[in-house]
């Protein structure tokens, strides 16, 4: 896991690359003014704010975010239909259920999109993350930590955290390299 | 054509909206409600503002591009909001049904 930026002028690369698309997409246009434009938010934002932010870990490897991106939202897609058929067909034959998931994840910014990227995806919505703590401590013992998960239909418990194991964390341990 | 393309979107992400809210309505306890409105809803929206998008750049001169903002920010507040109500429900100890598994992988907190 990388905490500083490989460049001091910029602190939080992915974000001023958000910020710039999304003064362009707020302005609809591309026109040059507007570039040159976002390009200065882009960098003197982040700038600005970066005492009161914590650091958060930088992503590593950026094609693989990428990817993992176009998984979710692939996923998204499948997991909407899925639930549309399960709250359509009869309640009485769902099976509701708390699982735990044991995580290797540390850092709260991974675990962030863990959890919401479990909660967009079939079935799943994440409720709790265990041991109580308002924030991970760094550098202290590191506590196994779990994911609780509410599951609208659940059938088999292992085969999901499984799944979620491995389809969603792993390649987010691999983006952070945490 | 894209007067069809525009009334499928529209007509996919409508009931999509509907059957969340169905789920809404529908579902026995908090906790199977909350599955509805936070994933039924977004490609739901995701495709109301596909076909906003498509009609507003196809009347109108030029791209219209903003609604990718607005499924961005969807995106991001779902699962946010559905994270922080499902917390509060069981800070609260809300009932699920009897038949939900696993009930003791809550842990208390106090």
């Amino acid at each position: 896991m990388r905490l500083e930026a490989r460049f001091t002028w910029l602190p939080t690369p992915v974000l001023s690359l958000l910020l710039f698309i999304v003064w362009l997409l707020l302005n609809n246009s591309v026109s040059a003014g507007h570039i040159v434009l976002a390009v200065i938010l882009a960098i003197v934002i982040p700038l600005v704010v970066s005492p009161f932010r914590t650091k958060q870990p930088l992503i590593i490897k950026p094609g693989l975010a990428l990817r993992h991106l176009l998984l979710v939202l692939y996923d998204i897609v499948t997991a909407n239909v899925q639930v549309a058929i399960l709250i359509l067909g009869p309640t009485r034959k769902l099976t509701p259920g708390f699982v735990k998931v044991p995580l290797d994840l540390t850092h709260s910014t991974p675990i962030t999109i863990l959890a919401s990227t479990v909660s967009l995806t079939p079935g799943t919505v994440s409720a709790e993350i265990y041991p109580w703590s308002e924030n991970l401590i760094e550098g202290a013992e590191p506590e196994q930590v779990y994911l609780l998960i509410h599951v609208l239909n659940l059938t088999d418990e292992q085969a999901l955290i499984k799944t979620i194991k491995q389809r969603y964390e792993a390649p987010l341990k691999e983006i952070f390299k945490c | 054509m894209i007067e069809w393309i525009i009334s499928i979107l529209l007509l996919i992400g409508g009931s999509f909206v509907l059957v969340g809210s169905i789920g809404l309505v529908k579902m026995p306890d908090f906790f199977m409600r909350l599955h509805g409105p936070t994933k039924a809803t977004t490609l739901g929206m995701a495709s109301l503002l596909t076909a906003a998008m498509v009609f507003f750049s196809t009347t109108q001169a030029g791209l219209s591009v903003k609604e990718i903002l607005i499924s961005l920010f969807l995106l991001l507040t779902a699962p946010i909001s559905g994270y922080m109500m499902i917390k509060s429900a069981i800070h609260h100890k809300l009932d699920s049904i009897e038949r939900t598994k696993g009930k003791d992988n809550i842990e208390d907190d106090c």
